[in-house]
């Protein structure tokens, strides 16, 4: 393709990016019902928001430390499964996350059974307290790869030169450890922060009351109950504030990795004896148990559950893949037109880098209210149930998408950009016989991170869906809010199922694609 | 006959200027110290860089605007001549037709260009299962196919040991007879441009002097070579 279709097809992408962004946002600040509406319940909801995602991150990353630590000094069975299962929570549905974790720590869960044994009072998962496990429980993975990064990031020859002069554990951290902690805490803290201040299913379930709603729950209960836009506009305004806040700090301090570098870099790491090696047990084991017993929770009440799923399950299913194919196609389609358009250097190609990111700076949520703002006078926003869900997903796994095919499309065309205007690959044959074969990794890995992630959501389509027409996660939300737990986990079985199969499906493919 | 008329090529505070004629079927090899300008020199004539004034001719016709591409030249670059995911014979197939639809004949030349250079039944390989001195007959395979009146080579071969890479250039000088095409070689490496060229472009103090022959260049080399030679 010449320059020119390059450019002209990477700008009318930008356009529809920024049309899909920006027009709900102008919906939504236009329906906005002014400040007097902004009564104290929202204010309250405001400042849950914070304290909930502030307490969240900081739980998570210094939960981080010591088994970021431990897995990167021990070596033992299982260690590279464990590092390999730290990165799934990323696909993993966040409402199949939550149905674990009420199936551990909720009212018949294993710890409220071992507290009734000891005597204690019951913990609830329901409110405040809730919210922030689910989100620690989601998040701390995220957080362990980040600082196991950064420790795999000092160079060996740093090890080997404090082991020469005689550093023991406390001078090892004081020199090299605690300096790599300040570069990389900070990038993953407020990134973690932003996931919290945006999640909304966790909200949604179990959340509520008024000691704990966020912004996105109250946005999600104006529409639905109260049908009050002017109010769910408003809430919608105040929460991509928010947003565009902490992602404007994240964009700040969160310094890029060094990319290509492995995760499982063999390194000479002193593995200290004594009550540090029984600590460093102590901390892998935790965060194992944490992570797994909740997931196997849903495994092992799933399959029973199966046999009895309602067909309504069955017809979510396929509307889930069907969203998900879809907004995979657009999202990776997307993606490849800006990022080769950026790789060639077209003009302003730093302004279709920013529009590429500009959808990690609102929420889905804030996206759809400013779409059903804008639809519900001409059709019944059910109706647009669908369609909307598969642009806003579309839209919001663009980012991620594009940030895998930059590097690898600037490479190609640094390696191989002259080799093919020397030999006239033009057009079509550039793309079928040098770009695309060149991207098929990140293509593969980005679709199937993209399809998997519009498959487990739950967000817009729960303001948008009437009795018929859910998706799977909505229909998972809706039986755990029936309390029919049974069902719940056997979709909730399905659902997983369904997101890992399509991760592993596209990235395997793009992974034989390469290979060949 | 490639002229360089009055050409003048700036790039990042960088300014050179060449202004003389290669004679068709000239084997001419480009030296001078690194940072002079010879690899930028070649930029312009392939077409990857346009001159800020001046015209590169061939034959009298102008090549200002023509893709490289489409230029009458073919180039081998220092590395990556070859696309990796592509077999040895889909590599050289891109010579003959960019969009791999060859006839019948076209795969019978294909087939001869890889006998001609050493490599036959190599086709079905991947570039990765080819030895370096493979990969470069490869490259040349293909220019022997495209059959251009030029070809430009950019430090090609520098990965190769001293025996292998003279056997390249060779090789080289070979294909350039049979084709009649003139040859100009970017070279850090006095010995290459005593080996292989008649004529001599020596690259310095921003500007490339017009080709003087070889061997009266380094009998007698004026000041900017004394320097580089050391």
């Amino acid at each position: 393709m010449a320059r020119s279709a390059v450019s002209i097809t990477g700008f009318g992408v930008a356009a529809l990016v920024v049309a899909l962004t920006l027009l709900p946002l102008g919906a939504v600040f236009l329906r906005a019902g002014g400040w007097p509406a902004f009564g104290p319940g929202d204010w309250q909801a405001v400042v849950f928001t914070l304290q909930q995602a502030l307490l969240s991150a900081i739980i998570s990353c210094g939960l981080a430390v010591p088994v970021a630590r431990a897995l990167a000094r021990r070596r033992f069975w299982g260690r590279r499964a464990l590092i390999v299962l730290m990165g799934a929570p990323f696909v993993l549905p966040v409402i199949v996350a939550v149905l674990g974790l009420v199936a551990v720590f909720g009212r018949a869960g294993v710890v409220n059974d071992a507290l009734a044994l000891g005597g204690w009072a019951p913990w609830s998962i329901y409110g405040a307290q809730g919210v922030v496990l689910a989100h620690v429980f989601l998040n701390l993975p995220l957080a362990v790869r980040m600082v196991l990064l950064g420790w795999q990031s000092i160079p060996a020859e740093r090890l080997r030169l404090g082991e020469s002069l005689g550093f023991g554990p406390r001078q090892v951290f004081l020199h090299l450890e605690g300096p790599m902690l300040r570069a990389v805490l900070p990038g993953a803290f407020v990134v973690i922060f932003v996931i919290c201040l945006t999640s909304f299913a966790v909200a949604l379930t179990l959340g509520g009351g008024p000691k704990a709603t966020t912004v996105e729950l109250a946005i999600y209960q104006a529409v639905r109950f109260d049908f009050d836009l002017g109010r769910a506009g408003l809430l919608a305004a105040v929460q991509f504030c928010l947003c565009l806040s902490a992602a404007g700090v994240a964009w700040a301090l969160v310094r890029p990795t060094p990319f290509g570098a492995g995760v499982d870099r063999a390194m000479a790491m002193n593995a200290p004896g004594g009550w540090r090696l029984w600590g460093d047990g102590l901390a892998i084991g935790g965060a194992a148990l944490f992570l797994l017993v909740p997931l196997a929770a849903v495994g092992l009440r799933g399959v029973p559950g199966l046999a009895e799923l309602p067909g309504s399950v069955w017809a979510a299913l396929g509307r889930s893949l069907g969203i998900a194919l879809l907004s995979m196609g657009c999202a990776v389609l997307a993606a490849l037109a800006l990022s080769v358009a950026v790789a060639r250097g077209v003009r302003w190609a730093g302004a279709l880098d920013a529009v590429a990111l500009l959808p990690l700076a609102t929420s889905g949520l804030v996206l759809g209210v400013g779409l059903f703002v804008i639809v519900q006078p001409f059709v019944a926003p059910a109706r647009m149930a669908l369609a909307v869900t598969i642009a806003v997903n579309a839209a919001m796994s663009l980012p991620f998408v594009y940030r895998l095919l930059l590097p690898e499309a600037q490479a190609v065309l640094a390696d191989y950009g002259r080799l093919a205007q020397s030999l006239g690959l033009r057009g079509w044959a550039l793309w079928r016989f040098l770009i695309l074969p060149r991207l098929a990794r990140p293509l593969g890995f980005g679709a199937g991170l993209s399809a998997a992630l519009s498959m487990g959501d739950l967000g817009v389509i729960a303001l948008f869906a009437g009795d018929r027409g859910a998706t799977l996660p909505l229909v998972v939300q809706r039986l755990m809010g029936a309390y029919r737990m049974e069902q719940a986990m056997g979709a909730a079985l399905l659902l997983v199922a369904a997101s890992f199969a399509l991760f592993w499906a596209f990235d395997a493919w793009g992974r034989r694609y390469a290979s060949t | 006959m490639l002229r360089l008329d009055q050409v003048v090529i700036e790039q990042d505070g960088f300014r050179l200027t060449a202004d003389w004629a290669v004679p068709a079927g000239a084997k001419v090899a480009v030296i001078g110290p690194s940072g002079a300008g010879k690899s930028t020199l070649l930029s312009v004539i392939a077409g990857f860089l346009e001159p800020v004034a001046g015209h590169v001719t061939w034959q009298g016709r102008d090549l200002a605007g023509v893709a490289p591409g489409a230029r009458p030249l073919s180039v081998l670059f220092q590395d990556q001549n070859l696309f990796p995911h592509l077999t040895v014979e889909q590599n050289l197939s891109l010579g003959l037709r960019p969009d791999l639809r060859l006839s019948a004949a076209e795969k019978q030349k294909v087939a001869q260009a890889m006998e001609r250079v050493g490599l036959a039944g190599m086709g079905a390989r991947k570039p990765a299962q080819l030895s370096g001195g493979q990969m470069g007959r490869a490259a040349l395979a293909r220019a022997l196919l495209r059959a251009r009146p030029m070809l430009l080579l950019d430090e090609p071969f520098a990965a190769l040991g001293p025996a292998l890479k003279a056997e390249m250039l060779e090789l080289v000088a070979q294909v350039a007879r049979e084709s009649g095409a003139s040859v100009l070689m970017v070279t850090h490496d006095p010995r290459d441009a005593q080996a292989f060229a008649d004529l001599t472009v020596l690259v310095a103090d921003g500007v490339a002097q017009a080709p003087v022959p070889t061997a009266a260049m380094f009998a007698d080399p004026p000041a900017a070579l004394r320097d580089y030679l050391g």
